[in-house]
This record gives structure tokens, C-alpha cells and sequence, in this order.
């Protein structure tokens, strides 16, 4: 079978597995990251960070750092020439503390000099007076009267309610629980990089690594004071994202210093520095009740989310709305009262990361729905299928779900796989601690869980979302090059080899080149919600459509025939039945024809803040889990054996990039639910770094069986479905259930700890 | 910065006594991390891997000497069955590229509490010789190596030169708890002996205490319970018992890595399996 894949014509078209243009080169050390950005004659930047989770700033004294030699520039709050803020919802951050610093590693101040550990030594010498204040960094302490005000305007950034159907229900069965979840990092491994060029016309032109270029342009051209024409962006090689470079890191920063000092400057943080320098998964505090039939029917839901958004309010607000609107999973439920909050605190902020809000929120209601199949004495699989949302049925704020929803499909398609053999007592490698010799089979337990979700696709609730492409034909090199030019962040996901696929297919040439990312074309929104194939995509596919219709248009002329009777392929412009009429390059002659398109999905809807209702979101993904774990009980270690999964992707552009999605989210979830936490004691992170911050390794992760479906949504291009989140958020709480039913433990917190699980 | 290069023993010697504030590397893989991180500015850098003498092992009454630049990747392929604990801890440390490049002086020079080597040593009875140009060799028995939290009785003329560990002559074991199952930091870990020749048990703890430890109180009970002759299997509640005892040899903290009754129950585990893990080894091989 493999010999027939291999030997099968490529064609490098949508379905099937073309060759990423970087892989090689991230393979084998060549590409160029961000990090890996140079100018000749460029000094570096540093950043001096607050130590205090709560201050005021008294005074900020720089003579000394300015005496050190190599030193080219010290910027402090007063050197901001435009406003003093940005933010992604909300301009609240300020570009470098002004009066008072909310969080331990706030920006203060900026150093830049020759070397970039001139810079740092000059950084420790800038003096801040601090007067420490009374620190919030309790969340659920925020929304108290005597709490301290993070920012003036009090410590809400969004309550959203959901009301639904009967206010007052009853049900013969009342589960309910309490659920916490810690705070997880988008653990990229590329660090925040980016080089700021001064340019001759007094602007300057920034190369970072980013999800969405124009966001940060407008935010960067804000806090310069400088009109967009003035601010060119350019994608730099971006090593890892997860939404945590949907906020702006050394953007402003990086060119102040250049204007500043009127050369290249680049900044690069390290690891730690890192840990401070993008935003976190929010830590939620949970409670969940479901009301059901005897039969595991699910008769009413009420939920209270609370998330701690940390210092600045980032993207808390549409964290906060996916927590509360997709909040109870992908269940058919009648009456809903649902309650989510975040809030301000002195903590480190937290913002945007893959599976926004619904993460914390799965963890809570499969949990809950595994407790609901014990009270009425069904399987866990069996009480998902029978509350599973259907196509046509409603969701919890009222919209129909009208494109597929295979949630029982899933189900069963993990539970129908075949389970792996028992745990190999005599190979260590394959028990709970591994190498670690901590067990020969003793006090090993095996457990199974499932979970299921549902995540929404895209911006929601009334954002006006759109991309931009520009595609261009012309003959280079005496053969048809298409070039495809978005703004659309490649961040790993494979988004590059997907507008190559589209432009191919839709243009029927061999050779097509994906222009680098920047501000000189329109938007194409973020790199985030499980929309660039969808949206970016979308924008290529019209993009080539309005060229081949051009094109067409010509060789119709030229062939004397009808444009609806002829095609695009192999670089031949053919008729109805495939046979040649013309070369492509000879129709397009010296010519090049070009088209931009700004391309929209069907519109979403705000919510009524009061119920929630409303048609908040254009589509949904669907993904289950099964995860199988040996737990040794005695010591609280695990070994997750498999992770198995089933998802609907719609259509899988390219096979191989979607399978790659999967295991990643697959393993980012699962490392939630056992290891991933950012540590946090009174404002202060207490692991920043990759020696405490502890990512699943080889050794952790499991081979995974995953199945993957194609029931296109009529409403996509080609019938896409996102597929980066949704394994981010069943996969965790698979791994979750599997480790309460080896163990016997309730299990209300993640990531679950050894302690939690021997009870020391 | 300097970075000094001697190519022979001697040299290396002169070198450390001359330059105070040169600080020797030998893998790097302590040192790298700590000059990266700024806790670290040295004068130096004094580069041991070219000293032929610090990269060997020999044999001599039954005692390994061990080289401090000896490679973990290469105890575990040359030293599993003379010094099966010590391989047992090498393997567990880091990743291939860390095996490949750190070394058991360089975890003897950072005398991190959660060094692997240090326990397995310990239940050994391993000596360190340091060696100083000016007052030539001593030799320290490694309970008596750690001075405290990363520090230990190495005078800043001296060099560590081998590790002396007497051949193994009865089973050993090493067990090490972290949250993931490679590339982990010791949340708690422990070593066992035992030493059928003189009926004596040896341990080794770490992560549990300021500096690795052992449990001495702890071996000669198990010791002195055992049915070294006959060589019965040993009852569960002696294990246990056994476990307790390690457990209470600790003085753990909390920290981020886990809590210090955790730490405490899990040594009580480990002690107690290791224990039998090895007893029934000895018996097996009667
Ligand atoms: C990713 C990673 C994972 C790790 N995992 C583990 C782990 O699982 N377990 C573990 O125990 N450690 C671990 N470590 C730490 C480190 O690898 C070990 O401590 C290793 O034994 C250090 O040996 P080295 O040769 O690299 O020492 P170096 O870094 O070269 O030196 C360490 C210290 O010893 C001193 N030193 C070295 N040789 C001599 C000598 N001959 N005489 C006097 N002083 C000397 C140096 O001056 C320095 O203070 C890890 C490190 C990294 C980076």
C-alpha cells in the first residue's frame, strides 16, 4: 500500500500530502527564525522588567545606565511618542510602565547598545524606585468590595451570561462538581524575536515573528504616533505560536529603540525572559451542575466559570465568551443557565491560547458528564452519544448547527478501536516513571476515559473576519508561476503548502510561489481559531478563480470558443473533455494577470448579553478522544499508553498537515492534564523555564490511532473544518478521565500531580 | 572571558591553582546553563576534556576507578555490570545528548541534591579523590563530599580526579521519581546496595534533604533483619518497615517540583521496592 502512495502521481493539489517548502530546511537546522534575524550595524535591545506583581513607580533614574559604554539608547515611558497603549480588545497595556507597574515582568524600561550583554549589564543599572502595593492575586478575590483595583475602571473585564429555556428546572438526577485548572504556556519554542530598520522616509520597517501582522501595524502605529504608510511589517520566521504572539511582545519596543538611535535594532528574548514576555492559558475556577433523566438524558445545565485574566485584559474578553457560550460541551441540553467571568489580578496576564476558553471548560463538563454516566449506570461513551448534538438541532445559545455533527460518530469510532495490550513488565520504558526504575508492575493500574468537544471555527460573534489574497499568472522562465500573496502568518501549521495546494488546483499549474507575509497586502486576520485554511484559504481559492477567470476570458478570445467550455490543467489551458488547446504560457504571453480579493465567510452574530442567544459562531469542529493510561497508584506517576482520536476536518487539504495538527494538539492537551503548568505564588512565576516548566517528551506522548473524517460543511470552501483546536481540548480531559478510572480519585484539578494522586 | 586548555593533568593543576576565578568545565552541561542564564560570570573557563588521565577507568582490587571526565552515556555502556547502580542513574539522566556529554564529576562538582550519580555513590561507599598542585591527593568518602545545598568540601585549588567505587557485590538499584518519564530533575530518588560479603545495606537518597544523604539507621535495620544466610524472602511488612525508616532519614522541602510529603512517601515506596527488588535478586542468584 505504502509503494502504490509513494508512487502515485503527485500532483501537489488539495487532499493530498504535498511537501512543505520549509520542511527540509526546519528539519535540518537551515531555516531562518526570527531569532536568527541580522542586520549589519544593528545594536541590540533589552528589556527591564518590574519585579513587583503591584507598584507605583516613584522615579526612574537612568544617568547611570547611559555611562555605560556601547549603550546607543534608555527609553523609559516618557519616550513613547504616540499613546502609551495597546492591546488586542482593549488599548490597556501600557508600551513601558508610566505610573504603575500590575505584574511581575511588565516592561519598564529599554536599553540598547552593542552587544546585547552590554545592553543587559546597562539594563541592571537603571534605578526604579518602586513603592510596593498591595498586590491582588487571588481571582476569586477580584469581584469582592475591598479587593485592591487593578485598574480603575474595577476588576471585570467581561461577565457573559447564558439563560436558557425553563429558569427553574428539576431533574431526578443532580450531579455536580468543582473543577480548577492551572495555568498552561503556549511553550513555543522560538523565543519573541524581532529587528526593527529605521527607513529613510522617518518610518520603519519591523521583521517579527507574529500571528497577524495588521493587528500588531495598527497597535505598533498608535504607540509611534505614525500612520500605517510609515509602518511596514514583514513576517519573520516564526518557530511556534498557540496564540501566544496574538499580543504584542518586542514589537513597539524594538522600533522606538531604532527611530531612536536611527539604526537596526533587534530584540530576542531568552527563555525565561520569554516566560514574561507573551500571555498565558487563563486558570479557571469552575462549577458545574447537570440536572438528567434517568437515563442520562440531560434535562438542565448551570455552570459558573471563573478565569484569571492576569494584569492586562488581552483577549479575556472572547476567552471569556467561548468559555461561557461553548462552555458545556457539544450536548443537546434544554435549559441552560450559565455564568463566566474574568477578571483583572496582579498575576502574570493570560490571553489567547489554542482552544481558547474551551479547554478550562472541558475539562469541567466531561468530568461531570463521566459522573453523570455513573449516577444513571451508563458507559461513558454511551451518555455522550445520547446527549451528543445532531446537524439541525440547537445549541446552547439557540444557533442551529447547520453542517455536520458526527459527536456519536466520533464516540464510537474511538471506542470501536482496538485497545493496546497490557503494560510489558519486563521493558521499563513502557511503565509509569519509565527509565526512572520505579516500578516492575507494582501498584499499576490500567484506566480509560473519553472525552468530546465541540469548538467554534474562526471569530465569532460579529467580528467582521476576513482575508486577503493577491494572486498573480505569469510565464517566468518560459513556464506558467503562479504567486500567491497574503498577510497570513505561517506559524508551523502548514498554512504555506496549503495556498500552494489551492493555487494549483485551482489553477492548474505545476509551479506556485507563496509570496513572504507583510503589510504591502490587505489583511488576513489571525493565525488563530482554526482559521486560516477556512478564511486564508477562502481568499486564495477566489483569488485564483477571479485570475483563472481572466485568463480564460483571453484564451477564449484568442481560441475563439466559450470561456464556460474551457479549463485550466497541467499547465494547458483544455477543453471540456481534457484535450489541449493551448499552452498556458503562450495565452498569458508577456502578460501578467492579477487579482486581490478580500474574501468573508457568512457573517456571525453578537450575542444578547442578557441570555446569550444569538448565531455567535459560522461553524463548529468535532473531535473525541479515548485515552488509555497505567497509573502506579502508589507513587502517582503515569504512563499514557494510548491517545487515540477521531475528527471531522471537512476536507483534509493536505492529509499528512492534518494528522501533524492532531498528534500536536493531541499532546499539548494531554500535557495540561498532566505536567504543563505555570507556577504561580503571589504574582510571582516560580518556573520559568524548560528545566520546571515540563513538556511532554518522547518518552510521554503515545503512539496515536487517529481517524479522520470528511463530512464537508456546504458552507466552506471545499468544505473545510478547523482542525488546529479541537484535539487541544478532548484530548486533556480524555487523559484526565482515564487517570480518575485508573485510580478512583476524583481528580478535580489539572495538571494532575503525583501528590493529588497518592493523597500526600 | 579565558578559556584555558590544558592538555595534560598536570598542567590542568597548575592552571586551577594559578587562576582562582577560573571555573572548570568538563561537559558543560551544568556549566553551559549557568553562564546562559547569567547566575555565572567566571573569570575562565578551565577546559578539562582534553586531560587524557579524566577520561578513563581502570581496575584495581576490585575497586573502579573512575575518571571524572567519563561520560554517562559511556558507565552505562562499559560499567553496567561492575557498577550497576551508577548505570542505573546514568541512564536516567537527561536525554542521548546529555549522556553523551555530562560526566559524574561534573554532578559531583555542582553537588545539586538532585544529582543522579550521588546516590547510587552513596549506597556504594564511593570515595572522591581531589587533587590540588600544592598538597597533592585526598581522598573523601562521598558522605562526607557534600558541605550543603550545591556545595561540597572541593577547596578552589582542587580538581576532582576519579570517583572510587568498589565493585559491585551484590545487587543494586537506583530509583528516580519525576513528573514526566524522561528528561526530568529528581523530585525524590533513591539508591540501594546490598553487600552480601559484610551484610550490610547500603542507601543513598536524593532530592529529599539539602545535600544527597544517606540513610544509615535505615540500612542497618534492614541489615540486621534480613536472613542473609538462608536467604528467605523478605516479608512485606519488613520492607515497609524499611521504607518508613528511609522516608524518615529525609528533611525535604516543598518547592515546585513537589511537596515535601510527597517526597517523603515516595522515598517510603521506592526504599521499599528497591529492597525487594534486590533481595529477590540475590536470592535468584543463589
Ligand atoms: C537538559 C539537561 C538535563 C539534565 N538532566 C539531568 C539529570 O537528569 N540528572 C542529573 O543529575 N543532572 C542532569 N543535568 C545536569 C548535568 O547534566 C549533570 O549535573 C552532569 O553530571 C554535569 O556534568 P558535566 O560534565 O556536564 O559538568 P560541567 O557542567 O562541565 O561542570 C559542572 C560543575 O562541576 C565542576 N567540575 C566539572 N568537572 C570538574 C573536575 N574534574 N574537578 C572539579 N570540578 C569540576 C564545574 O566547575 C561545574 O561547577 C541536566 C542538564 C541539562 C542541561
Amino acid at each position: 500500500m505504502t509503494t502504490t502512495e509513494a508512487t502515485a502521481r503527485q500532483t501537489g493539489r488539495i487532499g493530498e500530502s504535498a511537501q512543505r517548502p520549509d520542511g527540509t530546511l526546519k528539519v535540518t537546522g537551515e531555516y531562518a527564525y526570527a531569532s536568527d534575524l541580522w542586520h549589519d550595524d544593528m545594536v541590540w535591545g533589552v528589556t527591564l522588567r518590574s519585579p513587583h506583581p503591584s507598584a507605583r513607580i516613584r522615579r526612574i533614574d537612568v544617568a547611570e545606565a547611559l555611562t555605560v559604554p556601547g549603550v546607543t539608547a534608555v527609553l523609559t515611558a516618557d519616550d513613547v511618542p504616540g499613546e502609551n497603549a495597546y492591546g488586542l480588545e482593549h488599548a490597556d497595556s501600557p508600551v513601558l510602565a508610566a505610573d504603575v507597574v500590575r505584574y511581575v515582568g511588565e516592561p519598564v524600561a529599554l536599553v540598547a547598545a552593542d552587544h546585547p550583554e552590554t545592553a543587559r549589564r546597562a539594563a541592571a543599572r537603571i534605578r526604579v524606585d518602586y513603592e510596593v502595593l498591595p498586590a491582588l492575586t487571588d481571582p476569586r478575590r477580584a469581584l469582592d468590595d475591598d479587593a485592591p483595583r487593578v485598574h480603575p475602571g474595577g476588576n471585570l473585564v467581561r461577565h457573559q451570561r447564558l439563560r436558557r429555556g425553563d429558569p427553574d428546572p428539576t431533574a431526578p438526577v443532580v450531579v455536580s462538581l468543582d473543577f480548577c485548572v492551572g495555568m498552561q504556556d503556549q511553550a513555543f519554542l522560538g523565543p519573541e524575536s524581532g529587528l526593527a530598520v529605521p527607513a529613510e522616509d522617518g518610518g520603519v520597517d519591523l521583521y517579527v515573528a507574529t500571528q497577524w501582522l495588521h493587528i500588531d501595524q495598527r497597535q505598533v502605529c498608535l504607540a509611534l504616533g505614525m500612520p500605517p504608510e510609515k509602518v511596514r511589517l514583514t513576517l519573520a520566521g516564526v518557530g511556534g505560536a498557540f496564540g501566544g504572539r496574538e499580543d504584542l511582545s518586542v514589537h513597539v519596543h524594538a522600533c522606538l529603540l531604532a527611530l531612536r538611535t536611527g539604526r537596526p535594532v533587534k530584540m530576542s528574548y531568552g527563555r525565561e525572559e520569554s516566560f514574561y514576555g507573551h500571555v498565558h492559558r487563563h486558570p479557571a475556577t469552575m462549577t458545574y451542575e447537570f440536572g438528567a433523566e434517568r437515563d442520562g438524558t440531560l434535562v438542565y445545565a448551570r455552570a459558573h466559570v471563573l478565569l484569571d485574566g492576569g494584569a492586562y485584559a488581552s483577549s479575556t474578553a472572547a476567552v471569556v465568551g467561548n468559555a461561557g457560550l461553548l462552555g458545556l460541551g457539544p450536548y443537546r441540553i434544554p435549559s441552560v443557565a450559565v455564568d463566566a467571568y474574568g477578571v483583572f489580578t496582579n498575576n502574570p496576564p493570560c490571553g489567547a491560547m489554542r482552544g481558547f476558553g474551551c479547554v478550562q471548560a472541558a475539562f469541567a463538563h466531561e468530568a461531570l458528564m463521566d459522573e453523570l454516566a455513573d449516577a444513571v449506570g451508563v458507559d461513558p461513551v454511551e451518555i455522550r452519544r445520547r446527549n451528543g448534538l445532531r446537524e439541525g438541532e440547537r445549541t446552547i445559545t439557540g444557533q442551529a448547527v447547520d453542517s455536520p455533527a458526527p459527536v456519536a460518530e466520533l464516540l464510537q469510532r474511538v471506542a470501536d478501536l482496538p485497545l493496546p495490550p497490557p503494560a510489558d513488565t519486563a521493558d521499563i520504558r513502557s511503565l509509569p516513571g519509565a527509565v526512572g526504575n520505579t516500578t516492575h508492575g507494582e501498584g499499576v493500574r490500567r484506566g480509560v476515559g473519553y472525552a468530546v468537544t465541540m469548538k467554534n471555527v474562526g471569530f465569532s460573534e460579529g467580528f467582521d473576519d476576513y482575508s486577503t489574497a493577491r494572486v498573480r499568472l505569469q510565464v517566468t522562465g518560459g513556464e506558467a508561476v503562479a504567486s500567491v500573496h497574503t498577510a497570513a502568518a505561517e506559524v508551523g501549521q502548514g498554512l504555506v503548502t496549503v495556498q500552494q495546494q489551492i493555487a494549483r488546483t485551482e489553477l492548474g499549474v505545476e509551479r506556485v510561489v507563496v509570496v513572504p507575509a507583510d503589510t504591502t497586502v490587505g489583511s488576513a486576520g489571525s493565525t488563530s481559531a482554526s482559521r486560516q485554511t477556512y478564511v486564508t484559504g477562502g481568499a486564495v481559492q477566489a483569488a485564483c478563480g477571479a485570475v483563472r477567470t481572466a485568463v480564460l476570458q483571453r484564451a477564449a478570445v484568442a481560441l475563439g470558443l466559450s470561456p464556460a467550455a474551457l479549463r485550466l490543467d497541467g499547465d494547458k489551458v483544455v477543453g471540456s473533455s481534457g484535450e489541449v488547446l493551448a499552452d498556458l504560457a503562450e495565452v498569458l504571453g508577456g502578460d501578467a494577470v492579477e487579482e486581490t480579493v478580500e474574501w468573508r465567510h457568512r457573517p456571525t452574530h453578537a450575542v444578547d448579553p442578557e441570555t446569550g442567544q444569538g448565531d455567535a459562531h459560522v461553524q463548529f469542529a468535532f473531535s473525541a478522544h479515548r485515552a488509555v493510561v497505567d497509573v502506579d497508584v502508589e507513587l502517582g506517576l503515569v504512563k499514557v499508553v494510548a491517545l487515540d482520536t477521531a475528527q471531522d476536518v471537512g476536507k483534509a487539504i493536505n492529509p499528512d498537515a492534518v494528522v501533524g495538527q492532531i498528534h500536536g494538539g493531541s499532546a499539548q492537551g494531554m500535557g495540561l492534564a498532566l505536567m504543563e503548568e505555570v507556577v504561580v505564588t503571589d504574582g510571582h512565576v516560580r518556573n520559568p523555564s524548560f528545566t520546571d516548566y515540563l513538556l511532554p517528551t518522547v518518552l510521554d506522548v503515545p503512539p496515536m490511532r487517529v481517524e479522520v473524517l470528511e463530512y464537508a460543511d456546504p458552507h466552506a470552501p471545499y468544505g473545510v473544518r478547523g482542525v488546529g483546536e479541537p484535539p487541544t481540548i478532548s484530548s486533556g480531559p480524555a487523559v484526565a478521565a482515564a487517570v480518575r478510572a485508573a485510580t478512583g480519585r476524583p481528580l478535580r484539578r489539572v495538571p494532575i500531580r503525583p501528590e493529588h494522586i497518592t493523597g500526600t | 572571558m579565558d578559556f584555558l586548555q590544558p592538555s595534560s593533568w598536570d598542567d590542568a593543576l597548575a592552571a586551577r591553582a594559578e587562576r582562582p576565578d577560573a571555573l572548570p568545565i568538563a561537559g558543560g552541561t551544568d556549566v553551559m546553563v549557568e553562564l546562559n542564564f547569567d547566575r555565572r560570570r567566571p573569570g575562565a573557563l578551565l577546559d578539562l576534556t582534553r586531560v587524557p588521565e579524566l577520561r578513563e577507568w581502570t581496575l584495581a582490587d576490585g575497586v573502579v576507578r573512575l575518571g571524572a571526565g567519563v561520560p554517562y552515556a559511556r558507565v552505562i555502556g562499559e560499567l553496567g555490570d561492575r557498577l550497576p547502580g551508577l548505570a542505573m542513574a546514568a541512564r536516567t539522566v537527561g536525554s542521548p545528548q546529555i549522556r553523551a556529554r555530562g560526566t559524574v564529576g561534573g554532578n559531583l562538582g555542582s553537588a545539586s541534591p538532585a544529582g543522579d550519580a550521588h546516590p547510587p555513590l552513596l549506597a556504594a561507599g564511593a570515595q572522591v579523590e581531589l587533587v590540588s598542585a600544592a598538597r597533592g591527593a585526598r581522598r573523601v568518602p562521598v558522605a562526607d563530599f557534600f558541605a550543603g545545598v550545591k556545595r561540597s568540601v572541593l577547596e578552589p585549588d582542587e580538581l576532582i580526579a576519579a570517583v572510587l567505587v568498589p565493585e559491585a557485590a551484590g545487587p543494586q538499584q537506583y530509583c528516580k521519581v519525576g513528573t514526566r518519564n524522561a528528561m526530568v530533575i529528581a523530585v525524590s530518588a533513591f539508591a540501594l546496595a546490598l553487600h552480601p560479603d559484610r551484610q550490610e545495606v547500603g542507601t543513598g537518597i536524593g532530592s529529599a534533604a539539602p545535600t544527597p544523604r544517606r540513610a544509615p539507621e535505615a540500612g542497618q535495620f534492614l541489615a540486621g533483619e534480613l536472613n542473609w544466610a538462608a536467604r528467605t524472602p523478605l516479608p512485606e511488612t519488613l520492607a515497609a518497615e524499611f521504607g518508613r525508616r528511609v522516608a524518615d532519614a529525609a528533611s525535604p522541602i516543598d518547592d515546585v517540583r513537589g511537596s515535601a510529603a510527597y517526597r517523603r512517601h515516595s522515598l517510603a515506596v521506592m526504599a521499599r521496592r528497591a529492597a525487594t527488588w534486590a533481595w529477590d535478586d540475590l536470592r535468584r542468584a543463589a
